[in-house]
C-alpha cells in the first residue's frame, strides 16, 4: 500500500538551448498498470524517456523509480527500468542469444542466468526457435518481440516502450500490443507506453495527454474521451490533428 | 516479471566484472566478425614495412641512436612506429563504432546499464585497447619473417607499452566520439586526426632528422603525443623504458578519459549541450 509507484514523475522541466521540451511535466505510474502517454510527434516524449533513463540529466523536478530518484540512484533506478528505445538498439550482426547475453551482462547477470532467463523470455515472445539466428534476418515485428523480451531480462518493475509499433505492420502491430498486455496482466509490471496510435488504447487504460511539453490530461482514456472518440477529444482539446494510425 | 532477486545484489563488483566480461566479449565478437577488418588493420602497417621501408632504406641513413646499439636497417627503425599505427586506427576505429552506435540506438543500450558510466567507458576502452594490442602482436610475428627481431624479452616488455599507448589512442577517439555528431564529420576527423599525428611524429623519421630540415615541424613533432607513444614501444622493444614517453602517455591518457567521461555524463557534458545520443 505504502509502495512507492513504478514511476513518479514530478514537475520536471527540460530545455534544448532556448527550446523547451517539457515544462513541469508531472505524471506517475502505479505499480502493474498500464498507463499510454499520448502525443503526436515532438510532444517530448522521447525527451521524458531519455530523462528517466537517465540519457539526459533532469535539472529540474524529480524522477523516481520505484522510490529511487534517478539522479541520487541512478544505479538502482535503472536497475529497474527495462527500455524499448524508438530506434532499434540490438546488435544486428549478433544472434538474439548473444545480444540477450550482452544486455545480461551490462545488468550483472552471468552466463548461466543469463541464458536461462534469455530463453524463457524468448520462448515467451515465441522466438525460441531463432533463438541462434542474427538480428538482422528477423522482421521488424519479431525484432521488436525481441526487444521487448530484452528489456525484460533483468526483471524490471518498469518498462518504457517509446513507440514500440511505429513502422510495424497491422498484425506485427497486435502482436507487440498483445504481448505487453499480457506482461502488466499476468507479471504485473508496470508500463508506460508512448504512442500516437488512438486504436493502441483502451478504455480502461490511464491516459496522459502531451502536448508541446505540457501535459494536458491525466485520468483513464474513457474519463478523457467522455464517450466520443479518443482522437476527436484529443483535437478538440489540442487543435492537432492526430496521425493516422498505421 | 519482476525478478527473483534483489537487482541491488547484481551492482556490486561481481556485477560489475560481468559487464566488463560483456563489453570485451561483444568487441571481440565484432572484430572477429570483421575478417576484412583484420586483414586491413593487418595489411596496412605490413604495405608500409614491405614497400615503403623498403624503399625508403636507400634514401635516409641512420645514424646510431638510442636505444639502437647499432646501425639499423629502415624496417627496424619504422616498426615501433607502424605498431602505434595500428593501435591509432584501432583506437579511432573504436570510438567510429560509438558514434555508429549512437546512430543506430546501440550506445543506449550501453547507457542505460545500472553500472557508472566512467565504469562503462572504461570498460570498452579496455575492451578496444585489447583488441588493437592483439593486431599489434600479429604484425610483429609476420614483421620478425622479415628480419625485423627485437631481443625476444622485447615482446614481453612491450606489452604494457602497447596497452598504455592504446589506450592513450583510444581515450581520444572516445573523447572525439562524443563530441561528433554523425558519422560522416568522422571522416574528416580521421583525415584531421590520424595522419597529422602519424606523420608529424617520430615514427617514419628520427626527430633529428626532422629538426634538419625544419624547427617549426620538429616542434609539432615534439608536441604530438603520438610521438611519445612511438618511442615508449620502441625502446619497450629494446627491453628500456623511456621514462618520459611513458609519463605523457599516461597523461594524455588520463586527461582524454577523464575528459570523455565528462563528455557523455549526462548532466555536465556535451550531449547534454547537444540534444542527446542519437537525437
Amino acid at each position: 500500500m505504502s509502495a512507492p509507484p513504478a514511476l513518479a514523475v514530478e514537475n520536471v522541466t527540460h530545455a534544448f538551448g532556448k527550446v523547451t521540451a517539457l515544462d513541469q511535466v508531472s505524471l506517475d505510474v502505479p505499480r502493474g498498470s498500464f498507463t499510454a502517454l499520448l502525443g503526436v510527434n515532438g510532444a517530448g516524449k522521447t525527451t521524458l524517456f531519455s530523462l528517466i533513463t537517465r540519457l539526459y540529466d533532469n535539472v529540474t523536478g524529480s524522477i523516481r523509480v520505484a522510490g529511487h530518484d534517478v539522479r541520487r540512484a541512478p544505479g538502482p533506478a535503472l536497475a529497474r527500468i527495462g527500455v524499448v528505445f524508438q530506434s532499434r538498439a540490438l546488435d544486428p550482426g549478433l544472434t538474439l542469444r548473444q545480444n540477450m547475453a550482452y544486455h545480461a551482462a551490462l545488468h550483472g547477470i552471468g552466463r548461466a542466468e543469463a541464458r536461462e532467463r534469455g530463453d524463457a523470455l524468448l520462448a515467451r515472445v515465441g522466438l525460441i526457435e531463432r533463438a541462434d539466428t542474427p538480428v538482422a534476418a528477423l522482421s521488424g515485428g519479431q525484432v521488436r518481440r525481441v526487444e521487448v523480451a530484452r528489456a525484460l531480462l533483468h526483471g524490471p518493475q518498469l518498462l518504457l516502450l517509446d513507440e514500440p509499433t511505429v513502422g510495424l505492420d497491422v498484425a506485427a502491430r497486435r502482436d507487440v500490443v498483445r504481448l505487453v498486455r499480457a506482461l502488466v496482466a499476468e507479471d504485473g509490471v508496470a508500463v508506460l507506453w508512448a504512442t500516437h496510435l488512438f486504436d493502441e488504447i483502451e478504455a480502461t487504460d490511464r491516459l496522459v495527454v502531451l502536448h508541446l511539453g505540457k501535459v494536458l490530461a491525466r485520468g483513464t482514456a474513457a474519463e478523457f474521451s467522455g464517450g466520443a472518440a479518443l482522437a476527436d477529444a484529443f483535437v478538440a482539446m489540442t487543435g492537432t490533428a492526430p496521425e493516422a494510425a498505421a | 516479471m519482476t525478478g527473483p532477486d534483489d537487482p541491488a545484489t547484481r551492482l556490486g563488483w561481481a556485477g560489475r566484472m560481468t559487464a566488463f566480461r560483456g563489453i570485451v566479449w561483444r568487441e571481440a565478437l565484432r572484430f572477429a566478425r570483421q575478417r576484412e577488418r583484420f586483414l586491413a588493420a593487418l595489411v596496412r602497417p605490413l604495405v608500409w614495412l614491405f614497400i615503403f621501408a623498403a624503399g625508403f632504406r636507400a634514401v635516409l641513413g641512420l645514424s646510431i641512436q638510442p636505444p639502437y646499439q647499432t646501425y639499423v636497417l629502415y624496417e627496424v627503425y619504422v616498426t615501433p612506429g607502424l605498431c602505434a599505427m595500428i593501435l591509432l586506427f584501432q583506437g579511432m576505429q573504436s570510438s567510429l563504432s560509438m558514434v555508429y552506435d549512437r546512430e543506430t540506438g546501440a550506445m543506449r543500450t550501453l547507457l542505460v546499464s545500472p553500472f557508472p558510466r566512467w565504469f562503462l567507458l572504461g570498460a570498452k576502452l579496455i575492451a578496444g585497447t585489447a583488441v588493437g594490442v592483439l593486431q599489434c602482436y600479429a604484425f610483429l610475428a609476420v614483421a620478425w619473417f622479415w628480419d625485423v627481431r627485437p631481443p625476444l624479452g622485447g615482446y614481453l616488455a612491450a606489452f604494457p607499452a602497447l596497452v598504455a599507448a592504446g589506450l592513450m589512442l583510444g581515450a581520444i577517439g572516445l573523447f572525439l566520439s562524443s563530441a561528433i555528431r554523425q558519422l560522416e564529420n568522422f571522416a574528416g576527423v580521421m583525415n584531421f586526426v590520424i595522419f597529422p599525428m602519424f606523420f608529424a611524429s617520430s615514427a617514419l623519421y628520427p626527430l633529428w632528422r626532422m629538426k634538419e630540415s625544419s624547427l617549426l615541424l620538429w616542434q609539432i613533432c615534439s608536441i604530438n603525443p603520438f610521438t611519445y607513444a612511438v618511442e615508449l614501444i620502441r625502446f619497450a622493444l629494446y627491453m628500456r623504458i623511456d621514462w618520459f614517453s611513458a609519463g605523457v602517455v599516461t597523461g594524455v591518457a588520463a586527461a582524454f578519459l577523464g575528459a570523455a567521461i565528462i563528455a557523455y555524463d549526462p548532466s555536465k557534458g556535451l550531449i547534454a549541450r547537444r540534444g542527446g545520443p542519437g537525437r
